[in-house]
């Protein structure tokens, strides 16, 4: 269980997320829904230690984690996709997926073999430059590369941004089978739609604060929620 | 046509010194974006250091161990001079604005040139003779030492080896990493902060190399010896297109060969002109290939 409590997260003399609490159980596909600018990629970028939070905890499975540096956060098993990918363009599909094991010292072959299976197309382009894929196949990279940590929770931030709608139907897919084998999913999206279909639990996180929890179902159907969110 | 052929290993030689000086300058500039005004300071200070080393060892170890065990420690102490230098100067500045970082740089060359200064009082210090190196023979009726001949086998294989480590260890593959991205490399669990100073390490480790060959060959050093030298090895860097290895290492031999054949140009005062040529070539190369030789389309960091 990955429990945030009271997070509160500055850039530059603005409050950006203003004392959060929110819970991650185990095994669980938990999603983090709000507009643009709401905190949603604070909140994840002070868990994954990119961000010092200026106040609040994180604690893992009971153990204190805030502010560890990003590094013995990945240590810790959990990952994070970033927005807009961020693959390293300039290295092979394979040397991407390798870099995401890069605090393992043990064998790759069976995470590499398991992202294969996932991602057959990554197979196939595992010698091009990762520069030279479409979005889509970029954002599978993205998703694998996080995997090859062999991550406990895998956070992800806007996977579906600038895909196709059928690419996006693709990655939401993967992250049901990822979740299916046991790895807890942290999901942020302005797709809240998508979002909440896969989501166990949902929050919804108005400029820096969270003003609805939920089932993903529950907020599918609140009036609040659809008027806001889902436009309809 | 022997006049040709010494002028043409000379350049080569001079060339390959300047090529280890310029890796430092393009690796450092490719992953922190820094012009690392320092090293070639770092390259005269690896100088005196053989020169105080030697003369230090003398009365403890017997004649035939003193240059070894003197360039060890050179190299050695040259590497951890590199590693302070960037952890001390620039590590602070992390986040601070890119200029920030090179008055920094410039403070450090200046903080080295004047220790120089202080330590040797001002003399002109003269580079021991390293064995064998140092001793000359005879080819096509000139005389030429050795270190003019072995330094391009040398550098090649030094460069050799440094390619295979970038291209195919897990270091290499997160220096590369790193270079195109800071933050998604920590996603990665990189320390970058480790990987950085590798990136001394390996500049620094390099420079000492090139102290011995270049001082070798001119073996009167000044605090201001690593100034020049310095220079042209940036040139070369941002000639063959800084951040790129290979350009830096291609750049400085060309540099090298050519002011060497400006110095025999048939007209007065050829050989004051030589390092103006050098800067000469660099602009006409820069309005024909803004980036350099090998240098990236993109010139600055997203």
């Amino acid at each position: 269980m990955l429990k945030i409590d009271e997070l509160k997260v500055s850039y530059g003399g603005i409050e950006a997320v203003k004392g959060i609490t929110f819970e991650v159980p185990d095994g669980k596909i938990v999603t983090l829904i709000g507009a643009n600018g709401a905190g949603k990629s604070t909140t994840l970028r002070s868990i994954a230690g990119l961000v010092k939070p200026a106040h609040g905890r994180i604690h893992l499975q009971g153990e204190d984690i805030t502010a560890l540096s990003p590094d013995r956060i990945v240590s810790k098993g959990i990952t994070l996709v970033p927005e807009g990918r961020h693959v390293f363009p300039d290295l092979t599909v394979l040397e991407n997926l390798k870099i995401g094991a890069y605090l393992r010292k043990d064998s790759l072959e069976d995470d590499l073999n398991w992202v294969y299976e996932l991602f057959p197309r990554l197979k196939e382009r595992s010698w091009q430059a990762a520069g030279t894929l479409s979005g889509g196949e970029q954002q599978m990279l993205a998703v694998g590369r996080a995997l090859m940590s062999r991550p406990k929770i895998i956070m992800m931030d806007e996977p579906s941004l600038g895909l196709a709608p059928i690419v996006v139907k693709g990655i939401f897919d993967i992250i049901r089978e990822i979740n299916k084998q046991g790895v807890t999913v942290l999901l942020i999206e302005q797709n809240a739609n998508m979002a909440l279909r896969i989501a166990d639990v949902g929050y919804v996180l108005e400029t820096g604060r969270i003003t609805l929890t939920g089932s993903g179902r529950e907020l599918l159907t609140n009036e609040a929620v659809k008027k806001a969110y889902l436009g309809t | 046509m022997e006049f040709f052929i010494s002028t043409l290993l000379f350049g080569i030689s001079v060339g390959g010194q300047y090529a280890l000086i310029a890796i430092g300058y393009t690796m450092v500039y490719g992953i922190l974006r820094l012009i690392n005004f320092a090293h070639g300071d770092v390259f005269m200070v690896a100088g005196l250091m053989g020169i105080y080393l030697t003369s230090g060892l003398t009365p403890y170890l017997p004649p035939a161990a003193v240059i070894p065990a003197s360039l060890v420690l050179v190299l050695v102490l040259t590497v951890a001079l590199g590693f302070c230098i960037e952890r001390v100067a620039y590590k602070p500045l992390r986040s601070a604005p890119r200029m920030s970082v090179m008055i920094s740089a410039i403070g450090v060359s200046y903080l080295l040139q004047n220790t120089a200064t202080y330590v040797t009082g001002g003399q002109p210090m003269t580079y021991p003779t390293l064995p064998f190196l140092g001793e000359t023979v005879t080819i096509a009726g000139t005389p030429i030492k050795w270190v003019v001949i072995l330094t391009p086998f040398l550098v090649v294989a030094l460069v050799i080896v440094l390619t295979q480590l970038i291209n195919h260890t897990k270091i290499g593959m997160a220096m590369r990493a790193v270079a195109k991205d800071f933050e998604t490399s920590q996603l990665m669990g990189i320390k970058i902060n480790s990987v950085i100073s590798a990136t001394f390490v390996i500049g620094s480790a390099l420079a000492a190399v090139g102290s011995m060959l270049y001082f070798t060959t001119y073996p009167a050093i000044v605090p201001t010896s690593g100034a020049m030298p310095g220079l042209k090895a940036f040139v070369a860097a941002v000639f063959g297109g800084i951040g790129s290895i290979p350009g830096a290492v291609i750049g400085a031999f060309l540099i090298g060969i050519c002011e060497n054949f400006v110095k025999i140009l048939p007209f007065e005062g050829a050989t004051t002109f030589v390092d103006a040529f050098t800067f000469a070539l660099l602009i006409i190369v820069l309005v024909f290939k803004p980036t350099g030789l090998f240098g990236e389309k993109a010139t600055d960091k997203v």
